[in-house]
């Protein structure tokens, strides 16, 4: 093989197929996605159809108007107070499960069959029970929320190093102190994948919710803007919500790094 | 590595000094639901500030022997008495060293050597004074603020020296320490044990699976059975403290040891496999 050909390999390699870092490749494909919509929604000119350029521009109008703030805002209320209850609620729960054989056994045929359930088919039960308001809706994102956080709690504690427990007790530690000293940071890495797909499931939740009750938030948005076709201001909360999600679980994906270094090591060597 | 000052400040006392601080009184231990026999009817005496190495064939219950004395797990016969008093569960005056370590990962040096004292509720006064103390006296100076999976395993295992230590405990009991170790480790590792003994002498109990280790440490080896586990023979080491491990090495009786010991161990080992 020639000096120069070899040369062009391993460069072919540095820089991938095309001669192009990952991210230039990401930020390429969104770019053509995008034109291509927006080329397509001209051309196609239906009321029933929209394009980038025409939602930008109902967002516009929608934050000129103070809209999209006052449902974001109450959805972000119903979001946040639903799982930081399921986190508070969720997190002793799991490790209560995962260290008492008895309440381990009491608790998971609950936790099982609510699990298994799809939340959407209560819905209509939290709401006669607990109306339309905020507080349903908490209950709901809670609902939706509360398992894998739970469930990943409690598979944390029991994959929490046994020979560590020995340790602790060899040195005399009292339970409590074993919770803070091994328990807790051992499974942090598993509560936080549990609290990312949470975050996921509570913001089906919430926007679930908020279509079944139609009084505010950016469920309420989508819905309403849907019965008027104004497909433009529709994807407005599409939007916001797309960027929720991704924001939320690459902040949590960023922690879930930083947390747990060791877990790390062998990867990098 | 050295601390210098504080080693041979205190005369090591002679093997035999004194009374016993660990007796093992007839301990029998089986397993599960068939009752697989881990150790029948073992008993040994731990004077102060002896170094007593527990060997035997793989599976002997030498682990399951030290788990009973430092209270993890209880004996399904017999008792175990330390300073005067019956081991019913964990107690702050024995600290154990692990061969996996057992260092927590989420905790830097400082707090792995603080562990002890921390569970062991002392006062944060005494835990700032007594941490750089055995820091230093285990030649972990500079990496205090290091977590444990940026270190060697022979500095892992200095750390979890030290955390054992800095509880000041009167008894040590050594859970094959040096077993994951490659070899030229695990020799600076038993250089490093004695000088800290003689530092700070202590009364342990040493499992090892090295028969050099066991003679080049020991006051006295304690030769196990195979399984069902008891002590078949006690050899005096007769070597005097403090002790060279390199000079030791070289000695004639370091090769007679070695010779008996192993032609013990073999037997134990041939008539466990034939049986």
């Amino acid at each position: 093989m020639s000096v120069a050909a070899q040369r062009g390999r391993a460069a072919g390699r540095r820089e991938g197929a095309a001669g192009l870092s990952p991210t230039a490749i990401r930020v390429l494909s969104v770019m053509v996605g995008v034109l291509a919509w927006e080329a397509y929604g001209r051309v196609l000119h239906s009321v029933l159809f929209t394009y980038p350029s025409a939602v930008v521009r109902a967002a516009y109008e929608l934050i000129a108007a103070g809209e999209l703030q006052f449902y974001l805002k109450s959805s972000v209320v119903v979001l946040s107070l639903g799982l930081v209850l399921a986190i508070v609620l969720g997190i002793p729960l799991g490790v209560l499960m995962g260290r008492r054989a008895v309440i381990e056994h009491a608790v998971d045929p609950y936790v099982n069959a609510l699990y298994a359930t799809p939340l959407v088919a209560v819905i209509p039960v939290i709401v006669v029970w607990l109306g339309f308001q905020t507080k349903a809706k908490v209950v709901l994102v809670f609902l939706f929320c509360i398992f894998p956080i739970l469930i990943n709690t409690y598979q944390g504690v029991k994959n929490t190093d046994a020979r560590l427990v020995e340790v602790a007790r060899s040195f005399c530690s009292k339970e409590w102190r074993l919770w803070r000293d091994l328990i807790l940071p051992s499974s942090a890495p598993f509560i936080l994948a549990g609290i990312r797909l949470a975050i996921g499931r509570g913001l089906i939740g919430m926007v679930v919710a908020e279509f079944y009750t139609t009084i505010t938030g950016l469920g309420y948005m989508i819905v309403q803007y849907a019965n008027t076709f104004r497909m433009d201001r529709l994807f407005v909360p599409v939007v916001v919500l797309m960027m929720m999600g991704v924001a939320l679980t690459g902040a949590l994906r960023y922690l879930e790094r930083r947390i747990a270094p060791w877990l790390y090591v062998a990867r990098e060597e | 590595m050295r601390s210098g000052g504080r080693t041979g400040t205190v005369p090591p006392p002679g093997p035999t000094v004194g009374a016993s601080m660990v007796v093992i009184d007839q301990i029998t231990k089986n397993f599960g639901r068939a009752g697989t026999a881990a150790l029948s009817s073992c008993s040994l005496d731990v004077p102060v500030n002896e170094i007593l190495c527990v060997i035997g064939p793989s599976g002997c219950g030498k682990t399951t022997l030290l788990r009973i004395v430092d209270g993890l797990i209880p004996a399904d016969e017999g008792r175990v008495l330390i300073n005067g008093t019956e081991v019913t569960a964990p107690r702050p005056d024995v600290a154990m060293v692990f061969q996996h370590f057992g260092l927590l990962p989420w905790k830097t040096v400082q707090d792995n050597v603080a562990y002890g004292l921390r569970v062991q509720g002392r006062a944060e006064r005494e835990i700032a004074d007594a941490v750089p103390r055995y820091v230093d006296l285990i030649g972990l100076r500079g990496f205090e603020r290091s977590y444990p999976y940026q270190l060697s395993g022979g500095m892992q295992q200095r750390v979890g020296l030290a955390r054992a230590l800095a509880v000041n405990p009167m008894v040590l009991l050594m859970d094959e320490p040096f077993g994951s170790l490659d070899a030229q480790t695990r020799e600076l590792m038993q250089e490093e044990l004695l000088r800290v003994w003689r530092s700070q002498p202590k009364t342990m109990l040493f499992v090892t699976h090295s028969i050099g280790e066991a003679v080049i440490l020991g006051d006295r080896v304690a030769l196990m059975t195979r399984r069902p586990g008891r002590v078949k023979e006690i050899i005096e080491v007769g070597m005097s403290r403090p002790r060279d491990p390199e000079t030791v090495r070289r000695s004639a009786r370091y090769l007679e040891l070695r010779e008996h010991i192993w032609h013990q161990l073999k037997v134990e080992v041939l008539e466990g496999d034939g049986s």
